[in-house]
């Protein structure tokens, strides 16, 4: 039975696959039988039957590990208590001044651009010509992995180093197509993941790229839930073309717009696949999930990683809340 | 996390009777105004700057090596040339073995999907139609653990998986894209769940049948659509995540994902752009296939309120 646990070819693993699922549908049709069956059981048993399996495995997967966590968090690597020493040294150290910049940076940008590029998007394409076809286009990096997003944009930003005393003609050829822009421009090539602080907005280009997908697709909800007697009316007014959009959709589609960019947010604050797949963190590029991932697991500082992850934690909270609240004022609204 | 509304009415565009069409006169009045030139382009620009990057990519990926490196994609156009020798390489390589990688991503992916959906069903379905004591708060506390970043609940999960002799197995990969999914599914099925009209299940009830029952002729014939937004939601979310893939299966070449194969090509070989190309799209074919095919129940997903952070 080792290939229970170690299932080392192709067959032996899709034979694993449907075995664990196989066994989850039996045990679960067990239950539900079960719970047919006995015509007595009352219903508040039945609702804790249900519930039961989710409370479980939440309990065990987050509660617990969240708490640990936040104990753990107190502590240093060698298993000494250290009080709050780990967030001091969070916030205070030198190399983590610049951690906590470009997670700012990060924080501010992403869902700013991405919702401008996506309502702009939203607007530009609403009821046009191969809406479908314009919108999918915008669309589709949201399936794709944020590793594979990264490496599409790593080739963009690809350099080729400048051969000094050379001439321009003999220069090696570039293959990374913004720089190849510069070249045609008649400028230098730039290493464009290298050069900080720049380097940390071209990595926010990648999540840009795949969040207006996401903007565009809420916002252009919105703006066709606008009511059309209110458009009409202002149209009979005399607003059109920008004035409208500034006067008429904008504010129609506030709650879509906050909601929106603080998802985008949340999202940002979480993500660390685009800074290790780019930089590896390096060159002054590293946020706070990054830096929690390579604390935890690289530097084998669970302590410091776990105050990090608690502070990643502290830092959504506040978005949420806000993010609730606009929920419940536009359904109210509604 | 988060909801922009349950609002399922809105729809991904399809014209429906005279309404629209009086919509489309409108705004082509709108766009006449706005100066259909100007924002034409200003959409064409964007699109293409929105493609471009992956187009180049995939060029890249059909070239011979030795043109990859020494001249830009774009030139491929005036000397064009075709080789499918990255993409065998990629997959059957002894040093890259995409292959073995693919079946993985598979394997962890269809239960990861199937579990998280039955037990959020099931949930779902008692938090939305059963009474019992202390639903109300138990609602809540899941909805709030959508909330808890994964980053938190890694180490101790890890730690308990390596104290039970499981870590490095595809059951750990399931059980924990299995919990970290719950939160977000019970919440949207919810959703779905409690727009179902009282009268369907009293009727039901009036016939003698249980919740059981209820759940399964009632119930989950109305939700397919609701089941296929989340279900496709939570295949993109698996099959790209990296965190929890590189976490729980990182280190095993028996378990580990496309997703801890590839960022592991961009970390060493960075500039093997052959490989990389190939590699990126071996990842990328099969959730781009989903996607395209069941765009209409993602969007539907989105719109439910289903994003999950």
């Amino acid at each position: 039975m080792d290939w229970l646990l170690h299932a080392d070819t192709t067959g032996e693993k899709l034979v694993l696959m449907v075995v664990a699922v196989l066994m989850f549908v039996a045990v679960m049709g067990l239950i539900l039988f079960a719970t047919d069956r006995i015509r007595s059981l009352p219903p508040w048993v039945v609702g804790v039957i249900f519930v039961t399996p989710v409370v479980l495995a939440l309990g065990f997967g987050l509660v617990y590990p969240a708490i640990e966590t936040i104990k753990e968090s107190f502590y240093d690597r060698s298993g000494a208590f250290v009080g709050l020493d780990n967030y001091v040294a969070a916030f205070t150290r030198d190399e983590f001044q610049v951690v906590l910049r470009n997670t700012a940076v990060w924080v501010v940008v992403v869902p700013l651009a991405s919702t401008a590029i996506g309502l702009l998007y939203a607007v530009l394409v609403d009821r046009a010509r191969f809406e479908k076809f314009a919108k999918t286009l915008i669309f589709l990096p949201m399936a794709i992995s944020l590793v594979g997003a990264s490496i599409i944009w790593k080739f963009v930003y690809a350099y080729r180093p400048v051969l000094e005393g050379v001439p321009a003609e003999n220069q090696p050829n570039q293959i990374g197509l913004l720089n190849q822009m510069l070249v045609w421009f008649g400028l230098e090539p730039q290493q464009w993941l290298i050069n900080s602080p720049a380097n940390t907005y071209f990595l926010i280009v990648v999540m840009v790229w795949i969040q207006a997908g996401f903007a565009m697709t809420i916002l252009a909800a919105a703006i066709r839930a606008i009511p059309t007697d209110i458009v009409e009316a202002a149209r009979l007014d005399g607003l059109g073309g920008t004035r409208m959009f500034r006067y008429i959709t904008v504010p129609s589609i506030r709650p879509a717009l906050v909601v929106v960019i603080t998802t985008i947010a949340m999202a940002t604050l979480k993500v660390f696949d685009i800074v290790r797949t780019m930089t590896g963190g390096n060159f002054n590029t590293s946020v706070v999930s990054y830096e929690f991932y390579r604390q935890s697991f690289v530097q084998r500082n669970t302590g410091l990683g776990a105050a990090l992850a608690v502070i990643l934690f502290v830092l959504v909270i506040p978005i949420v809340v806000y993010n609730v609240r606009q929920m419940r004022r536009a359904e109210e609204i509604r | 996390m988060s909801a922009v509304s349950s609002e399922l009415t809105i729809d991904d565009g399809t014209p429906k009777g005279s309404a629209i069409d009086r919509l489309d006169a409108r705004a082509a009045k709108a766009r006449r105004g706005l100066g259909s030139v100007g924002a034409s382009s200003i959409a064409i620009v964007l699109a293409i700057l929105w493609t471009i990057p992956t187009f180049g990519l995939l060029i890249t990926s059909i070239r011979p090596q030795a043109d990859i490196q020494t001249s830009g994609w774009w030139t491929w156009f005036s000397s064009p040339s075709f080789t499918s020798e990255n993409y065998h390489e990629v997959l059957t390589g002894s040093t890259t073995n995409f292959s073995t990688f693919f079946v993985n991503s598979f394997v962890i992916t269809i239960p990861s999907v199937l579990i998280p959906i039955t037990l959020a069903l099931l949930a779902a379905y008692a938090f939305a139609w059963i009474p019992f004591k202390g639903r109300e708060i138990l609602f809540v506390a899941v909805f709030a653990l959508q909330v808890v970043p994964l980053q938190i609940a890694l180490i101790p999960l890890l730690t308990q998986y390596v104290r039970w002799g499981l870590n490095g197995t595809f059951w750990t990969v399931w059980l924990s894209h299995t919990i970290f999914a719950l939160p977000l599914a019970i919440f949207l099925l919810h959703n779905f769940m409690k727009d179902v009209p009282r009268s369907l299940v009293e009727a039901a009830r009036v016939d003698g049948a249980g919740h059981v029952r209820i759940f399964f002729t009632v119930m989950l014939p109305l939700l397919v659509p609701a089941i296929a937004s989340f279900a496709i939601f939570q295949f993109l979310w698996v099959w790209n995540d990296l965190l929890v893939a590189l976490t729980f299966a990182g280190g095993s070449k028996n378990v580990a994902p496309l997703t801890v194969r590839l960022a592991e090509l961009a970390g060493t070989r960075d500039d093997q752009w052959h490989l990389l190309s190939a590699g990126a799209f071996v990842a990328m074919v099969v959730p781009v296939i989903v996607f395209l095919a069941l765009q209409r129940y993602f969007v539907r997903g989105l719109l439910a309120g289903s994003v999950k952070g």
